[in-house]
């Protein structure tokens, strides 16, 4: 299968990958590792006239300390990701969960910046930076804006990125005392979550799912609960309240409910205890 | 557009459509036939090559996105006077392959994980080995070679 043709525009910084998207708008595409896209466009569900490879620009593959937090370049693989001792010491959910993404050829090739903006509700990366409460970093013409996860993802592979913004840089709060957990359900190597369920306990509990609705999202219902006293059983059992899972081969909407409601209590098991 | 690469140690360029795969690149434009494509839907690893040193599938990769990097596909494992790679031999002394379609692929995945990981364990193998597919073996012996090679078994 070979994509659709299209222009290819290698960009050497940000600005540059930036003043391509102006140029362009809806035509042109933000390519990094391309281990969405390009199964997209070998399919021709996505046929963009320009493809702006980001891919090389290396002073967007860091991962730093920030003070307070761990600031993460959007081109950083995704097994910089899990490799890296300053994540397994300061929020070590985030470089467990880089480690379930796929296999490790995947892994040397998809970035952190580019499974965020592709906004697809059943990858992992996202489940781990809501549970965190990250902080998103985009860049546009008109200069920089910071972007809450929880607000970052807001419809199916739809996020809050404009058509001319780059996604540059990822916060990570230090929480190297916080107990955490990632329940990742399927049934074969290397495939997809059926469901996902990240926590993170840091006094209080957040706990966001995967493939439980059209974007990747933090638990309400479970959070609400855990607030108002619940146990982490009587929490659990509300895992699904208010959602409106995806259907397909691998579960109806029921099945992914009860999984919800199963992973969500080994979550907390294991982040609480 | 010109994509020049180095492939097994030799400069290489080819005039190419921006949307070639890399592992057509390879295989039609270089005429390496050794990378091969199973699924073409990134799942098999039977186009596994190393993009600077690490396991890659290049069927989910544009050649230009390798441009300027410095490509190992199974032809460029061996010495230059025949002599196997340890993983080449290790696959051969432990039966890891019977019709032999997805080996390059296991070969170069394989390697690339021994050198993240020089002494894995059997479960180390076995998730490092994870997106590649092998219809014949039942990994059992793929497994083995593997851990042969690491010098562990
Ligand atoms: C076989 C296989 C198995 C996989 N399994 C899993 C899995 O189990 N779990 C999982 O979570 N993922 C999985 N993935 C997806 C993988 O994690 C991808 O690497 C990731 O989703 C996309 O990252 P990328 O860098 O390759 O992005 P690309 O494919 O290059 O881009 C994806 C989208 O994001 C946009 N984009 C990229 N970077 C930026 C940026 N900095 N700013 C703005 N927009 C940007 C692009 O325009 C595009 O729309 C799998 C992929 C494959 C091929
Ligand atoms: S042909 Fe590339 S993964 Fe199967
Ligand atoms: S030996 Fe036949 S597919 Fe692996």
């Amino acid at each position: 299968m070979i994509p659709a043709s299209f222009d290819y525009v290698e960009a050497e910084n940000a600005d540059a990958a930036i003043a391509a998207l102006t140029e362009h708008g809806d035509e042109a595409k933000l390519m990094a590792g391309g281990h969405s896209l390009i199964p997209l466009m070998k399919f021709r569900l996505t046929t963009p006239q320009v493809v702006v490879d980001i891919g090389r620009i290396n002073d967007l593959s860091y991962i730093n300390d920030g003070g307070d937090h761990i600031a993460i370049g959007a081109l950083t693989r995704h097994m910089a990701v899990e490799t890296s001792d300053v994540l397994k010491a300061q929020a070590p959910i985030l470089a467990h969960v880089a480690s379930h993404v796929g296999d490790p050829s995947v892994r040397h090739r998809g970035t952190l910046g580019g499974s965020l903006a592709h906004g697809d509700p059943a990858s992992d990366l996202p489940a781990a930076i809501l549970a965190l409460n990250a902080t998103l970093v985009a860049k546009g013409p008109n200069g920089q804006r910071e972007i809450s996860a929880s607000d970052f993802f807001t419809g199916f592979l739809e996020t809050a990125l404009a058509s001319d913004e780059m996604l540059t840089e990822i916060r990570v709060p230090k929480v190297p005392d916080a107990g955490w957990s990632y329940q990742k359900f399927n049934r074969r190597a290397q495939d997809w979550a059926i469901v996902g369920v990240a926590a993170v306990s840091n006094g209080s509990t957040n706990v966001a799912m995967v493939n439980m609705g059209h974007t990747p999202l933090r638990s309400a219902a479970v959070e609400a609960a855990l607030a108002g006293g619940a146990s982490a059983a009587d929490a659990a059992a509300v895992a699904a309240e208010g959602l409106t899972p995806p259907e397909d081969l691998n579960g109806d909407a029921e099945y992914r409910s009860h999984l919800a409601r199963v992973l969500v209590g080994r979550a907390l098991g294991e982040a609480m205890s | 557009m010109q994509v020049e690469t180095t492939v097994n140690g030799k400069a290489m360029s080819a005039d190419v459509e921006p949307r070639t795969l890399l592992v057509h690149y390879l295989r039609d434009e270089l005429e390496l036939t050794g990378t091969n494509v199973g699924c073409d839907t990134s799942s098999c690893g039977a186009c596994t090559v190393h993009i600077d040193g690490e396991s890659v599938k290049s069927c989910t990769m544009l050649a230009a996105q390798a441009r300027g990097a410095e490509i190992t596909t199974i032809e460029g494992m061996a010495s230059a006077d025949g002599t196997l790679h340890p993983m080449q031999a290790a696959f051969m002394e432990c039966h890891g392959l019977q019709c032999g379609y997805c080996t390059p692929g296991m070969v170069m995945a394989a390697s690339s994980l021994l050198k993240e990981n020089p002494n894995p364990t059997e479960q180390e193998v076995r998730e490092g080995l994870e997106g590649n597919l092998c219809r014949c073996t039942g990994y059992h012996n793929i497994v083995k070679s593997v851990l042969t090679a690491a010098g562990g078994a």
